[in-house]
């Protein structure tokens, strides 16, 4: 890691930090809830549980370095998301029905 | 107005506007450096507060005195490490650094909960700890779950939930003792009377000596002001402490029917300095422990750190 790199001992430059998802059931999606220090993958499974699955909170977990993760811009008015802004015919409630048609 | 004055200034109407609509700010937005050394701030001593708040309690671990009780203990001064764990999480958001944030709670440069430098000596200490102390604690951040900043908000939402647990095996830890023998009864009464004043200290100083309430305020990282909860945390107390059968230590306590809030006796907000100055009964002690557990535990770490790298590189990444 970069801390290496730099020349500083890896105790002062610390762990590097993990991102944390957890699937709370089966049928759930994994859901980011938090993040945390650890000094390979397999102790950031561990911490992970520890940390963030004290109370039968999860039935799978998954970590990734947080230096690892690929991001859109912070700025939510980004132009990026600009292509699906006016496509309001992509919503259902885009089309006129008449009350009296059933089931639609 | 030079284009970099201008932008600046569309950025801060931005924020200022997602405040004003109720909605989160999220690390990578843009923030006054105001708003972001306050929360770094704000985060990081609680942090150091829920690191530190497991040492009162920790010593007893090993002095519980049934395996039950022991179990509950050891789960609830865990939690109070997770609690700061998911709290250093938060303020690294921000772009603080963890070590450098440990390192300025032993060196005095940041702050932590005034409460944690007083000592629990008894048993009974403990469970008035889980009623009054944790009890405060939650007071103090329920409304905090709503705080504009968004990871902070999320980790209050989790330490809630596990914060009522601290409080009611309190309760029940005091409601167990009640009914035992008069000496432990007695024993209840004392821990209530020591704690109760520190207890109303952790709202902090009143409004009229609190400078950054109204900045806060207004950034909705601080939704009530310390007096509002302070009479909130008093007025839920009373009723419990009947429940309980024990007389919290104030003459002045009474039912004020035209507020419909009780009236309560001035707290001695020298001892309140005192305390946040380091002189209270147990600050140092409580810095040479941790600094002890990091220093100790160094080896623990650099073992580690050694093992990840070879493990890295036997792995040619």
């Amino acid at each position: 890691m970069t801390q290496d790199s730099q020349g500083e001992s890896p105790v002062r430059a610390g762990w590097p930090l993990y991102e944390v998802f957890v699937r709370g059931k089966r049928g759930l999606n994994h859901v980011h809830v938090g993040s945390l220090h650890a000094a390979d993958d397999q102790m950031a499974v561990r911490h992970a549980r520890d940390l963030y699955t004290r109370r039968n909170e999860g039935v799978s977990i998954w970590v990734v370095r947080a230096a690892h993760i690929v991001a859109t811009s912070p700025d939510e008015r980004d132009p990026f998301f600009a292509p699906s802004g006016d496509k309001v015919y992509r919503h259902p409630t885009f089309y006129a029905i008449p009350d009296g048609v059933p089931h639609m | 107005m030079t284009a970099t004055e201008l932008a600046t200034t569309e950025l801060q109407r931005h924020f200022e506007r997602t405040i004003e609509h109720d909605q989160r700010i999220e690390p990578r937005d843009w923030m006054p450096e105001g708003y972001r050394k306050t929360m770094i701030r704000q985060i990081s001593q609680h942090a150091h507060s829920e690191i530190i708040g497991m040492q009162p309690e920790g010593h007893w671990i090993t002095r519980a005195p049934s395996l039950r009780r022991k179990a509950i203990l050891l789960a609830k001064v865990q939690d109070e490490a997770g609690h700061g764990l998911y709290l250093y999480s938060a303020a690294e958001t921000l772009g603080a650094e963890r070590t450098d944030l440990t390192d300025r709670l032993i060196s005095g440069a940041q702050k932590y909960s005034s409460i944690f430098n007083y000592p629990a000596l008894t048993f009974a200490d403990v469970g008035v700890i889980g009623w009054l102390v944790d009890g405060a604690a939650i007071c103090n951040q329920v409304p905090l779950c709503r705080s504009s900043y968004g990871p902070y908000a999320r980790a209050m939402i989790r330490i809630c939930k596990e914060e009522s647990f601290h409080q009611r095996q309190g309760f029940e830890l005091l409601l167990t003792m009640m009914r035992g023998t008069s000496a432990q009864r007695d024993m209840v009464q004392e821990a209530t009377n020591r704690w109760w004043w520190p207890a109303l200290m952790m709202f902090g100083p009143p409004d009229a000596d609190s400078p950054n309430t109204a900045q806060s305020m207004a950034w909705k990282v601080k939704r009530h002001t310390n007096d509002e909860l302070r009479q909130r945390f008093v007025d839920m107390s009373v009723p419990q402490a009947d429940a309980l059968g024990v007389t919290l230590p104030d003459p002045w306590l009474a039912w004020n029917a035209e507020r419909g809030h009780y009236d309560f006796g001035e707290l001695d907000w020298a001892e309140f300095k005192q305390v946040l100055a380091g002189n209270g009964p147990c600050n140092a002690d409580r810095i040479a422990h941790r600094r002890a557990a990091r220093d100790n535990g160094a080896w623990v770490r650099e073992a580690a750190a050694a093992y990840a790298a070879k493990h890295a590189e036997g792995q040619g990444r």
